[in-house]
């Protein structure tokens, strides 16, 4: 009786997970959709396609819908159904589920996830549409903005706009402390920030420059971007354990934590500012008289007029690399076709005006005060730059400007490494030469485990 | 079937034969076999679907490499050995998660108890306290924790100013790695309004003649609470513990906006942002499984979180009940 019972329960058992593993096996042979080239979008057939993007403030919204009317005006049977406020994470879960709700064409603020969308193949090779249209990307594009946007020879989007980060000063904390011009090397930074300085017990009535990689734009990648480091090797792996470059960076960046009070003071202090993206950064509010920032800091500023003068200059650089100062970070907007989609004539056609069509382009950097991403737009005449806003165009055009590599699980190396920078600089992690060791070693791991 | 069966046999379509009592006792069963399976079917089909369905998932694509996109390839123990050995974030999201599990727990419990016992001993505005001690609990998590990250602000915040009037220490909080976790405990002390319900309604459930009886045989309050209110209560304790394991092993939300919020991260401009600020200190592993699975889209190590997450909480419950023999009354 027992023997029957328990062959019964393990019949039931097996039946259950025969079941659940079937299942499991239907549901997890779930590939991405064919792509589908031809949509008859070209013989004047209507098409709708869907756009995901991430802008969501008004002004912004409003640029990219005014775009995205212009172009359909051009391409009267071609219609657009703009999605706004949507951030990666959702665009990744979106392109793997597919279905008749995923979007056609995508943005993404973020160059970060370009090796990753391109390895996934979840956005499509954009050579053949260039190829088809007669593009030349080196000519087009500047080769920053040309680097991140594509990975190991496959360019799946294309800049949209970018962002170029520069050095603000506080031109009244400067003629206070007998500064007469912006620093250009890091030896007359770490001086000038140090003068800039006006201390107050535990904490400070002004600070020259917030050093802490939690303090907003100082992160590891962009500071590193005044050295132009190499990231990984030919061989693929991780390279920051090797080039020098990375270390001195690290090694710099501890020597300001230390010269202007210490991590525990300045971490006290960076919780006293206010939102970064709001009148309360600490720029406005005078809090700090030097900061990293990208370009759309001088959009803000105008706008939230703070009681003092200010102006920009490229970030400076290493003493041993003085002839370089005018170079910076270079990130941006990049936009692609999801792989999945059934509409990539249409798809292309919008992607190709966004981002070669040079009164689209100049028009959109005009109204929400970005970067233009193509050589012509940058040097239109009608590209609307004041002498702060153009440090930025110049970064832009430096041929020694640089962006941080795509990778085959996208930020992730980037993520290592900053959290290395937190454990240093808070002291946390004392041997560098270990610490970096052994994120280079994590590096690779991750990499190898995406691969 | 019988046809079948006969034809199997190649005995051919035997004659009709009165039923014996054997078969009529089995026909019996079997009726009874499929109405018992009838009434726990809906029990079966909720647990095989959300349930065991997943468990089989999980531990599938934990041998898999599986990224979204295709099929999943079988990788054998890759993933398992990542994780284990490839991951140093995985060691200390495991250290804090056992820290809140242990000290979190705990304390919410005791205070849980604490805040019950006082309400039950109030004689006037008992309405008014319960209200007070509940109403925290209803508070959203992500409001809560922002308005705590506010309050605690090591630069800014009134409670640091009150403690530098008072010529206390004033500690770092969600900014300093050593009172990131202390400081999400307090928060989960604040919102303790669940327990101190539940404990409340088990309070006031202990027989009174028993602690007229201790009263009689010279029990003084810490007697009685000893030997009368605990082994009355302990099944209410042994719950809130087994249930406050599992809800904190599950510890997402208030970590990762306490991290987001002091480390100054508004995560809108396309910045890496990794969770765990101050340090890693805040870094529990439902926020790795996240990580892994939907930002990284590693699911295979992301499932082998989920499954250390899960023999954790089993083992932890398994234990606890089976020393306290269940949500049983204790003989003490």
């Amino acid at each position: 009786m027992h023997s029957t019972t328990s062959r019964r329960g393990r019949r039931t058992i097996a039946a259950i997970t025969g079941s659940a593993v079937l299942a499991l096996l239907a549901t997890a042979c779930t590939g991405s959709n064919d792509a589908g080239g031809n949509d008859d979008s070209a013989s004047g057939k209507d098409v709708t396609i869907t756009f995901w993007h991430g802008w969501s403030q008004d002004n912004e919204v409003k640029a990219i819908n005014d775009n995205i009317a212009a172009f359909e005006k051009a391409h009267p049977n071609i219609h657009v159904k703009a999605v706004a406020n949507i951030a990666d994470d959702k665009v990744n879960q979106a392109l793997r589920a597919g279905g008749d709700d995923a979007p056609d064409v995508v943005s993404s603020f973020t160059t970060n996830n370009v090796g990753m969308f391109c390895s996934t193949k979840s956005f499509a090779d954009l050579k053949p549409f260039l190829d088809k249209s007669g593009i030349d990307t080196a000519r087009t594009f500047p080769s920053a903005m040309l680097s991140y946007t594509q990975f190991q020879g496959n360019q799946c989007s294309l800049p949209l706009l970018g962002d170029a980060y520069g050095l603000y000063y506080n031109k009244k904390a400067f003629a206070d402390a007998g500064i007469t011009a912006p620093p250009k090397t890091f030896s007359e930074f770490a001086a000038d920030a140090v003068k800039l300085t006006v201390n107050d017990g535990d904490s400070y009535k002004q600070l020259g420059f917030m050093p802490l990689y939690h303090g907003y734009e100082s992160t590891t990648e962009h500071f590193l971007g005044q050295y132009g480091p190499t990231y990984f090797n030919a061989d693929g792996k991780s390279a920051i354990a090797t080039d020098p470059k990375v270390a001195q960076m690290l090694t710099w960046q501890k020597s300001m934590v230390d010269k202007l009070g210490g991590y525990a003071k300045l971490d006290k202090y960076r919780s006293t500012f206010g939102e970064e993206f709001s009148a309360k950064n600490p720029f406005h509010t005078g809090q700090v008289a030097m900061a990293i920032d990208g370009e759309w800091r001088t959009t803000s500023l105008a706008e939230n007029k703070p009681d003092f003068d200010w102006a920009t200059a490229p970030f400076p650089v290493p003493d041993d690399q003085a002839d370089s100062w005018g170079r910076g970070y270079q990130t941006g907007t990049i936009i692609g076709i999801a792989s999945g989609s059934k509409k990539q004539a249409a798809a292309w056609e919008l992607v190709k005006y966004l981002t070669t069509d040079t009164d689209a382009v100049v028009n959109f950097a005009n109204a929400i005060h970005n970067v233009p991403s193509t050589f012509d737009a940058l040097n239109s005449p009608k590209l609307v730059s004041d002498p702060n806003f153009k440090t930025f165009l110049d970064i832009a055009k430096h041929p020694q400007s640089g962006t941080t590599p795509a990778s085959v699980n996208g930020g992730g190396y980037i993520v290592s490494l900053q959290n290395l920078g937190y454990d240093y600089e808070s002291g946390k992690q004392g041997d560098l030469a270990a610490g970096l060791a052994a994120t280079a070693k994590e590096i690779d791991a991750a990499i190898a485990q995406a691969k | 079937m019988s046809l079948a069966f006969g034809t199997r046999k190649g005995t051919g379509s035997p004659a009709p034969a009165a039923p014996s009592t054997q078969h009529l006792l089995r026909r019996k069963r079997r009726r009874e076999a499929a109405r018992t399976l009838a009434f726990l079917s809906p029990w079966l089909i909720g647990f095989s679907v959300f349930f065991l369905y997943p468990l089989i998932s999980t531990i599938y694509f934990s041998l898999t490499k599986y990224n979204g996109f295709g099929a999943p390839t079988f990788s054998g123990l890759k993933n398992w050995d990542y994780v284990f050995n490839d991951l140093p974030a995985f060691w200390q999201g495991l250290r804090n998660t056992l820290w809140l599990v242990v000290i979190m727990v705990s304390l919410r419990v005791v205070f849980g108890l604490g805040i019950g016992l006082l309400i039950t001993k109030v004689k006037t505005g008992v309405g008014f306290f319960r209200t007070v001690f509940y109403l925290p609990y209803l508070a959203p998590p992500v409001a809560a924790t922002v308005a705590f990250a506010f309050l605690l602000n090591p630069g800014t915040g009134p409670v640091n100013h009150l403690l530098g009037e008072l010529g206390l220490p004033q500690p770092g909080w969600f900014s300093d790695p050593t009172w990131s976790k202390p400081a999400l405990t307090l928060l989960a002390m604040w919102g303790i309004g669940d327990l101190m319900v539940i404990f409340m309604a088990s309070l006031l459930d202990v027989p009174k003649e028993q602690y007229e009886a201790a009263e009689l045989d010279g029990a003084g309050p810490f007697q009685r609470f000893r030997y009368v209110t605990l082994p009355n209560i302990s099944p209410i304790i042994m719950f809130s513990v087994v249930t406050g394991v599992i809800q904190t092993m599950q510890y997402y939300t208030q970590a990762i906006v306490a991290g987001k919020v002091a480390g100054g991260i508004a995560g809108n401009s396309g910045q890496q942002f990794e969770p765990g600020y101050p340090q890693g200190s805040t870094w529990t592993l439902p926020q790795m499984v996240y990580n892994l699975g939907f930002q990284r889209f590693n699911y295979g190590a992301a499932c082998v979180v989920a499954l250390v997450l899960f023999v954790i909480s089993m083992a932890v419950t398994s234990i606890l009940l089976r020393r306290k023999s269940g949500f049983m009354a204790s003989d003490d």
